[in-house]
C-alpha cells in the first residue's frame, strides 16, 4: 500500500516536470520548422520572380510596362506628400535630439555628421520602406488574395498569361524604384528641415559648415549602398506580399491572416537585410 | 456515340488515357479514376455529375490547367508532360474556358479590357489594334451594350456571357464550359443553347470552323436534345453514356436517377 501510494506522489512531480520542456521544445521546433518552410517558399518564389523578370522583362511590354508605371504611381507618386511631411518631422526631431545631446559636450558642430550617419545610412531607407509597406504592401496582399480566392489567377493561366509576369514583376520593379526615389526625397527634405531647426535654435553653425559636414561625412559607398538597400527593401516587400497573396490557395476568410503574416515577414525581411548591409558597410 | 457533326477519323484535340483526376484543393486525393476520353473536332459533349463529383477539377484538367495524378493527358496529340512551358501555353490558347459562377472575370476591368487583355498580351499590341477582334467577340456573345461597364458591376447572366466572349476572343478550337447554366433563367438558358449550337455548327464569327464544345452540368436533362455525346461522373467513376439514343435507352440505375432528378 505504501509503495503504491508513493508512486502517485512521484508521478505529479514527473508529470509536472516532463511535459513542460517537451511541449516547449515541441512548440519551438514547430516554429523553427514553419520559419524554414516560409524561407524556402519565399526564396523559391523570389527565384521564380527574378527568372521571369530577366527573361520576360520586354515580353508583352505594351501590357506590363504600363503596369510598372501604375505601381510607381501608386507606391511612389501618391505617397510623396506623406514622405515630404515625414521628412520634415524627421529632420526636426533628429537635429533637435542631436543638438540637445551635442550641446552638453560642446560638440554641436557635428550635427551634420550625425544627420548622415543616422538618416542617410540607416533611418531614411528603413523608415521609407516601412511606410510603403504599411500603405501599399498590405493592399497588395488583399488585392492578390482576393484575386486568388475568386479564381482570377486560374483565369489568367487559362488565357496563357503568366501570373508572375503579369502580377508580380510589375510590383517588384515598381516598389523597388518607388522606395529608392522616396528615400532620396525623404533624405533631402530631412536634411533641409534639420538645418531649419539649427537656424531657429541659433546654433552657431552656418549653412556652409552644415552642408560641408554632410559632404565630408559621405563616402561613395553611401550612394551605392543606398541604391542597393532601397531596391532590396522594395523587392523584399513586393515578393513577400505577393507570395502571401498569390502563392497559396486562399479562401476569402484567409485574406486577413495572410495580410498579417505578410506585414510581419516583410518587416523581419527588411530588418534582416538592413543588418546584412551594415555588416557589408563595416567590411568595406 | 457517333454523330453527324463529329469527324471520328480526325485526330483528337484532347485525350485522357487511364487518367486519375486530382482535386485542386487536395492534390493527393483522386476524385475521378481511370478516365478514358477523347474530344474530336466538332463534337458536342455534356458531362453530368452531382455536386462535388469532380466536374470542375475534371474540366480544369482537360484544359491543361492541372495535371492528372496518374495516366496520360494529350493536348493536340502531344503528351502534356513532354511539352515545354511555351508549348503548353500555345496549346492552352487553342482551348477556350468558361469558368463557373460568373466566369472568373477581372472584376476591376471593363468588359472591353477583359476581352482585350489576352489579345494585347499575346500579340503585344496597343488596345486599338485589338479593338476589332474584341468588337467581334462582344457581338457574338451579345455583350456590346455593357462594353464600358466593369465586370464587377454586372449580374451573373451578363458575366457568363462576357466570359464566353473572352473565351472566344482568341479563336479557340475547343470550348470548355463549367456548368454554364447554373443560376440562369430558362430564357437565358435558351440563348446559351442556341449560341452553343451555332458555334458547334461553325459560326461566321469564328471563320465558319465547327467548334468542339464540352459542358459540365449538374442537370443533364436540358442538354439531352442539345449535346450529342454524354458522360457521367459518378462515385469516382467516369461513365461514358454514348449518344442521344444510347442515353435515352440507358437502363443503369445511377443514370436513370440522375436524369430523373
Amino acid at each position: 500500500m505504501d509503495q503504491d501510494s508513493a508512486k502517485p506522489a512521484a508521478s505529479p512531480l514527473l508529470a509536472g516536470a516532463l511535459p513542460l520542456p517537451r511541449s516547449y521544445l515541441n512548440f519551438v521546433g514547430r516554429q523553427i520548422f514553419r520559419l524554414l518552410q516560409t524561407i524556402q517558399g519565399v526564396g523559391a518564389f523570389a527565384l521564380i520572380t527574378i527568372g521571369v523578370t530577366f527573361t520576360k522583362f520586354n515580353a508583352s511590354w505594351r501590357v506590363t510596362h504600363p503596369l510598372i508605371r501604375a505601381q510607381i504611381d501608386r507606391a511612389g507618386v501618391r505617397i510623396l506628400p506623406g514622405i515630404v511631411f515625414f521628412g520634415l518631422v524627421l529632420g526636426l526631431v533628429i537635429v533637435a535630439q542631436t543638438v540637445a545631446l551635442l550641446q552638453r559636450v560642446g560638440a554641436e558642430q557635428y550635427a551634420g555628421t550625425v544627420m548622415v550617419t543616422v538618416l542617410i545610412r540607416e533611418l531614411g531607407p528603413l523608415a521609407t520602406a516601412l511606410l510603403v509597406m504599411a500603405r501599399v504592401g498590405t493592399a497588395i496582399v488583399v488585392e492578390l488574395g482576393l484575386s486568388r480566392a475568386q479564381g482570377e489567377v486560374e483565369a489568367l493561366e487559362a488565357l496563357g498569361i503568366d501570373p508572375v509576369h503579369y502580377l508580380v514583376m510589375p510590383r517588384v520593379i515598381g516598389l523597388a524604384a518607388s522606395i529608392f526615389s522616396l528615400t532620396v526625397y525623404l533624405i533631402v527634405v530631412a536634411v533641409f528641415s534639420g538645418y531649419l531647426f539649427i537656424f531657429l535654435q541659433d546654433v552657431p553653425l552656418t549653412p556652409g559648415d552644415y552642408f560641408n559636414q554632410i559632404a565630408r561625412a559621405l563616402r561613395w559607398e553611401d550612394f551605392a549602398l543606398l541604391g542597393l538597400k532601397t531596391a532590396t527593401f522594395g523587392a523584399i516587400i513586393a515578393t513577400v506580399t505577393c507570395f502571401q497573396g498569390l502563392a497559396q490557395r486562399l479562401r476569402l476568410e484567409d485574406v486577413s491572416d495572410a495580410t498579417t503574416r505578410a506585414v510581419a515577414q516583410s518587416v523581419a525581411g527588411c530588418v534582416a537585410a538592413d543588418a546584412l548591409f551594415i555588416v557589408i558597410y563595416v567590411l568595406m | 456515340m457517333s454523330s453527324s457533326a463529329s469527324t471520328p477519323a480526325a485526330p483528337p484535340l484532347i485525350e485522357l488515357v487511364e487518367a486519375d483526376i486530382a482535386s485542386a484543393q487536395e492534390p493527393d486525393a483522386a476524385l475521378v479514376e481511370r478516365v478514358n476520353w477523347r474530344l474530336r473536332p466538332g463534337e458536342y459533349w455534356a458531362v453530368g455529375g452531382w455536386h462535388w463529383a469532380g466536374k470542375s477539377d475534371w474540366l480544369t484538367t482537360v484544359a491543361g490547367l492541372q495535371h492528372p495524378s496518374a495516366g496520360q493527358h494529350r493536348l493536340f496529340g502531344e503528351d502534356i508532360t513532354a511539352l515545354t512551358q511555351e508549348e503548353l501555353v500555345a496549346a492552352r490558347l487553342r482551348i477556350g474556358v468558361v469558368f463557373e459562377h460568373g466566369g472568373r472575370l477581372f472584376t476591376q476591368m471593363t468588359v472591353q479590357e477583359n476581352l482585350a487583355l489576352p489579345l494585347q498580351y499575346h500579340r503585344n499590341c496597343p488596345p486599338e489594334e485589338a479593338a476589332e477582334a474584341v468588337e467581334a467577340a462582344m457581338r457574338l456573345a451579345g455583350v456590346t451594350e455593357v462594353a464600358r461597364q466593369t465586370a464587377g458591376q454586372l449580374n451573373l447572366g451578363w458575366r457568363q456571357r462576357v466570359a464566353l466572349a473572352r473565351a472566344l476572343v482568341l479563336q479557340p478550337e475547343a470550348l470548355l464550359l463549367d456548368n454554364p447554366l447554373a443560376g440562369l433563367d430558362p430564357r437565358q438558358a435558351r440563348w446559351w443553347f442556341e449560341t452553343l449550337a451555332a458555334l458547334n455548327a461553325g459560326h461566321a464569327g469564328l471563320g465558319g470552323r465547327p467548334l468542339a464544345v464540352v459542358a459540365t452540368t449538374d442537370d443533364l436533362r436540358p442538354w439531352r436534345d442539345q449535346a450529342r455525346q454524354f458522360a457521367l461522373l459518378q462515385g469516382r467513376r467516369w461513365l461514358p453514356l454514348g449518344g442521344r439514343a444510347e442515353l435515352a435507352a440507358c437502363k443503369e440505375s445511377t443514370v436513370r436517377e440522375f436524369l430523373a432528378s
